[in-house]
């Protein structure tokens, strides 16, 4: 048994001793291979009385099993060690830039329009659309503004081009999103409820004004719509925006196209020289409402005696600038990279009423 | 509408405070705007008294003033000549701003002596135009602050002057009485009416005036009267600081008066000079053609139709509108011809409009004048004429006669609260309606409520609930929840096609495109590139030629986007926009549009070496994933010929058919690069949403998968072909090979040159076979491989590579 000891202490060894693979190999094959030390030993166990070889059987298989492990475990070992070895080398400096991926961003006058839309239509408001090329009759006389309103004067209108002898009155870029109103009436009748958000147009350019710029139109009717809901329903909208609760304070004035006509201010601080909506007790003008006047109804070919309503427009770009601190109204429109990446906003930030908006 | 408080004050008896006034003003829809606190500009300036003055030994005018102040003794250099011993003076004290030379007051020499400070005349401090000499105060103690003396003694100096903004349907707001009216209703004081005291002529009038019997339906009602042996000249000091105060240059007693009943009353007048008056005056038509130098010094050539107003000589007045400079007065004027006449404000309106004019008469006629104020203005604007330049009046002259406007409404009180949601008992709607000088009357449901001869506006019931919930004021409305369309989750509510223009919007974003919204107007030469820039599209006004066209595509908004970019030293980028597009000047002539443009490197430099110019298969790409987004079908055509903006081999029209174009990309045209200023290549995309069928079926349903258990198999082939033939011809000629089994073919390589022939191609596909319920053997697989060779032959002539 003592050789037996011996052998296991030699093989052990050597296998211990292995630098890499193809050595361990080496020493499978002479020790375990066909004629290896160990198989030629368990070979010798044919020649052996049965009583040696109860004593000498199990003892080799263990130096077999024993060997083999090793080999095995130092395999494995070896192969550890080969990959640490590798790895090491596949070193990076990963500080490196990442490779480069274009980033979109949504305008945030859709982003905003699409704000406004998700918390009206969960007040039931569906979303109405017009052309931008409108008639004389939609932008105005429908909206009871006759052709010598001195209404039309102030709202600085382009017109279009008439070729020589084409008489009728020319058509306008629509000075407001109200023309929908009478389109919406016209074609679906009363009750209903719609928000019409678009591009308007009037002949303006300064530091606060450009030639384009973006409406919403709001338009309820119903038997017994009143400028309380009115109230409400801006109020309702203005702190689902702003995600503040926002008061309102409605002012008279007048617009022709509703009767009684109101200006309406949202409660705000100036304080610092930003605009804090829902807080401080000042006032910003915000937009313009009142309940239909009975003549639009008409005009939209709904009887004023059985259906009566509220109607508003707000500038897009105007509480998309209090939202989100954007100073210059002329940049919108200016196509600016760094601005379009600075107020873009991301693609999957889709504004719905249970994200928020 | 600019006043002064003093003003207002002469008609609203009120203790209220300033604060309240404005508030009350802009809550009633009559929007302030600006308060002018005059008095600041003022507030640094002290009183002095000069103790002493003495001749500047080195110049004639100038004197050597010791003058007493709040902070000793200085001395000033005054050149006024009244600088005397003993005056009480306004003193401009080193670092105080004069308003009326613009100018900080330093200490300075004048003519080598030293001057501490400077003693203001009325025009220095704005206060008139007087400048003979130094303000001289009757009073005052030294330190005294001088806004404090002018609000003690003059306080119409420094009156605040109020700004407030008129809507159009307030005609009685263009007078100050009309606004004390308004804020008398709300109870913020009580209004003092005056009635016009009817002053009898002593004599016939020498001029006569008729109305032509065309021109009555326009011009119902004219009245005038001669004053003789009046003496014109500047209008008194309260009247001058009045029309100053609110940015009037006052010109001389009479056409001071006429100003100031355009303003305290809404009753424009005109004043004739009598002896430049040839004959009489008649009110008429003009014919067409008839031209008049006006008031402004400028001619005008009335359109026919126009009303006017004129003598044996011609043309005297463009009604209501302006008068005529010959017969104008002056101040050598001894008699002068009144008129106070009620002209149609639709007739003003298009002939103010026609000649361009924007005068006080204008604006008022036009938004309307008390047509029952006609005479009794003329009566109250001859005692002032009386009372400032005296004279002999003749009798009045009339024509015709005022508009009848008697007319009444009914109102149900219970309309208040259903139409704005206010409770306002019956009673108050009475008062209310009463004191803006409505009547009232009906015991029953419904009041019979007449409305006042200046009050043209109001035209029915809601009118009337507009004026009782106005003065009741709106701050008092109560916000009412208005009831859900339904009870419980809110239905969806975007079209298809509004759903179709989110879901490209966001994906195009999602492909690394940043949204723009450009102006939907651009430059014909732009607009021409594009397909567009015809008169049909055009403006008739527009604010530059930039923007003189309605824009036929988006690409030329994106383009110049791009250049002005570039401009500024960024030159890679990806911008889309989404939008309508015009294709003519008729309503309905737009259709919507999603255009993406690459312009420069994929990116920056970088370590990875992933930059390289934009090609036209990233625009592909993107394109297809649009219009994937919105729903296009995934199999279409890849057609050529699109417009020539587009790279005439470097573009494709994705299309259902030759017709139906749904998208377009490719790279755009060099020439339209170079005529942009953009430094190309640059690729884009145009898709056309409204092109992309609606779905058929309104199902959820997806329909079953299929996910054979049996392993695909792949083959790959390289044919030769023509270079002209289209890989996707290929591509769809190998796919028809065997329906049921090819699931997908693909192009993984096409090669030009080395052994190939001139004209040549080769194309590499890979075939992707899918087993459905047996594995393939080898000779199946040999029988498809042998087919799709066959097909691709037939279809393209091209044949395996060798």
């Amino acid at each position: 048994m003592d050789s037996l000891d011996n052998l296991r202490g030699a093989w052990l060894e050597r296998i211990g001793g292995a630098s890499d693979e193809a050595a361990l190999e080496d020493i499978r094959v002479s020790a375990l291979g066909k004629k290896g030390e160990i198989s030629l030993k368990m070979r010798e166990l044919g020649k052996m009385t049965p009583e040696e070889r109860q004593v000498a059987g199990p003892a080799l298989n263990a130096l077999k099993d024993e060997v083999n492990s090793a080999i095995i475990a130092k395999k494995a070992g070896l192969a550890d060690a080969a990959l640490d070895e590798r790895l090491k080398a596949e070193w990076l400096d990963v500080t490196l830039p990442a490779r480069h991926r274009r980033q979109g961003s949504i305008h945030p006058v859709s982003q905003v329009t699409e704000e406004v839309t998700a918390i009206f239509a969960d007040m039931g408001f569906s979303v109405a659309e017009g052309p931008q090329i409108e008639t004389d009759f939609y932008n105005f006389d429908a909206l009871n503004i006759p052709g010598h309103h001195p209404a039309r004067a102030e709202m600085d209108t382009f017109y279009t081009h008439r070729r020589e002898g084409d008489n009728r009155p020319p058509h306008v870029l629509r000075t407001h999103t109200s023309p929908v109103q009478i389109r919406h009436m016209e074609a679906h009748g009363a009750p209903c409820r719609i928000i019409a958000p678009g591009r308007v147009y009037r002949a303006d350019y300064d530091q606060t004004h450009t030639p384009m710029f973006h409406q919403v139109e709001g338009l309820a009717l119903d038997r017994d719509i009143s400028m309380a809901n009115l109230k409400w329903v801006l109020e309702e909208f203005y702190s689902a925006f702003f995600g503040t609760k926002v008061k309102t304070r409605f002012r008279a004035s007048h617009f022709p196209f509703v009767e009684p006509g109101a200006e309406v201010d949202i409660q705000c601080s100036f304080e610092g020289g930003t605009v804090k909506v829902g807080d401080g007790n000042d006032w910003l003008e915000i937009l313009g409402s009142g309940m239909v006047h009975p003549k639009v109804l008409e005009a939209g070919k709904i009887d004023p005696n059985e259906f009566q309503g509220f109607a508003f427009g707000m500038g897009i770009d105007r509480i998309a600038m209090l939202k989100y601190g954007i100073p210059d109204l002329r940049d919108f429109f200016a196509s600016d990279l760094r601005w379009l990446r600075h107020y873009g906003f991301a693609s999957l930030q889709m504004p719905s009423v249970h994200a928020g908006v | 509408m600019k006043f002064t408080l003093s003003w207002l004050k002469d008609h609203l008896d009120t203790e209220a405070s300033l604060d309240d006034i404005l508030d009350t003003l802009t809550d009633l829809g009559l929007e302030v705007e600006e308060v002018e606190d005059r008095a600041a500009r003022l507030k640094d300036f002290t009183l002095a008294k000069v103790k002493s003055a003495e001749q500047h030994p080195d110049a004639d005018r100038l004197r050597v003033c010791q003058v007493e102040t709040d902070e000793g003794v200085q001395q000033i250099i005054c050149g006024a000549p009244n600088a005397r011993e003993g005056i009480t003076v306004v003193l401009a004290k080193p670092g105080t701003y004069v308003p009326g030379i613009d100018t900080t007051i330093g200490v300075g020499k004048i003519r080598g002596i030293e001057s501490y400070g400077m003693m203001a005349s009325e025009r220095e401090l704005e206060l008139s135009e007087e400048h003979d000499g130094i303000i001289e105060l009757p009073s005052g103690e030294v330190g005294d602050r001088f806004v404090d003396w002018l609000a003690e003694h003059d306080p119409a100096k420094v009156d605040p002057v109020i700004d407030i903004a008129i809507t159009p349907n307030r005609q009685d707001a263009l007078g100050i009485h009309g606004i004390a009216r308004d804020l008398a209703a709300r109870g913020i004081g009580t209004l003092k009416t005056v009635e016009p005291k009817v002053i009898a002529g002593s004599f016939k009038s020498p001029i006569n005036v008729t109305i032509d019997a065309d021109t009555l339906d326009t011009a119902p009602h004219f009245t005038g009267r001669l004053i003789k042996g009046v003496k014109n000249g500047p209008s008194p000091d309260w009247l001058q600081d009045r029309l100053r105060a609110i940015g009037l240059r006052p010109i001389s007693a009479l056409v001071d008066i006429t100003n100031f009943f355009t303003f305290d009353q809404n009753r424009p007048l005109h004043v004739f000079d009598a002896d430049k008056v040839a004959g009489d005056l008649r009110v008429h038509r003009a014919k067409g053609g008839e031209e008049i130098l006006a008031l402004d010094e400028k001619t005008y050539t009335l359109g026919a139709g126009h009303m006017a107003i004129s003598d044996d000589n011609g043309v005297e007045s463009i009604a209501g509108v302006m008068g005529g400079a010959a017969s104008g007065c002056t101040e050598e004027t001894v008699n002068v011809f009144l008129e106070s006449a009620w002209w149609d404000p639709i007739q003003i309106a298009y002939t103010g409009r026609d000649l361009k004019i924007h005068s006080d008469a204008r604006y008022r006629f036009e938004r309307g004048v008390d047509p029952d104020y006609t005479l009794p203005g003329l009566h109250a604007a001859t005692q002032m004429v009386l009372d400032l330049c005296g004279g002999e009046p003749s009798e009045v002259v009339e024509a015709g006669a005022p508009m009848q406007t008697a007319r009444s409404y009914p109102l149900d009180p219970a309309r208040v609260g259903s139409l704005v949601g206010m409770e306002i008992a019956r009673d108050e709607q009475v008062c209310i309606l009463t004191a803006l000088g409505f009547s009232a009357s009906g015991s029953g449901d419904t009041l019979e409520v007449w409305v006042p001869s200046w009050r043209r506006d109001v035209q029915g019931e809601a009118d009337l609930v507009e004026e009782v919930a106005r003065v009741a004021s709106l701050t008092k409305l109560e916000p009412k929840p208005m009831p859900r369309l339904r009870d419980g989750v809110a239905a969806p509510v975007l079209t298809p096609m509004q759903l179709r223009e989110r879901a490209a919007r966001r994906t195009a974003a999602a492909l690394g495109y940043n949204e723009c919204v450009t102006y939907s107007f651009i430059d014909r030469a732009a607009a021409e590139l594009f397909g567009g820039g015809s008169d049909d599209v055009m403006l008739e006004n527009p604010i530059s030629s930039e923007m003189s066209h309605m824009r036929p595509a988006l690409l030329p908004g994106l383009l110049q986007a791009a250049a002005r970019n570039q401009a500024r030293g960024m030159m890679d980028m990806a911008l889309f926009e989404v939008g309508a597009a015009f294709h003519g000047g008729e309503p309905g002539e737009q259709h919507l549009l999603v255009s993406g443009l690459l312009v420069g490197q994929t990116g920056p430099r970088d370590p990875h070496g992933a930059r390289r110019a934009v090609d036209v298969f990233d625009v592909k790409a993107d394109a297809e994933a649009v219009l994937a987004t919105i729903g296009a079908p995934a199999k279409a055509q890849i057609l050529r010929g699109a417009r020539e903006w587009w790279h005439p081999g470097r573009h494709g029209m994705i299309c259902l058919g030759p017709k139906k174009v749904l998208g377009i990309f490719g790279e755009v045209h060099p020439k339209v690069l170079a005529t942009m200023d953009v430094k190309g290549p640059a690729m884009a995309f145009t898709i056309f949403p409204e092109e992309v069928p609606m779905p058929r079926s309104s199902s959820t349903s997806r329909g079953a998968v299929t996910m054979p258990d049996l392993q695909a198999v792949e083959r790959d082939f390289a044919f030769v072909v023509d270079a002209e033939v289209a890989a996707l011809d290929l591509v769809n000629a190998a796919a028809g090979a065997d329906k049921a089994l090819i699931e997908e073919v693909r192009v993984f390589d096409e090669f030009i040159g080395g052994s190939l022939g001139e004209g040549q191609k080769s194309l590499a596909i890979t075939v992707r076979l899918q087993p459905r319920d047996k594995t393939l053997t080898e000779d199946e697989i040999e029988a498809v491989a042998g087919k799709i060779v066959e097909k691709v032959g037939k279809a393209t002539g091209g044949s395996l590579r060798g």
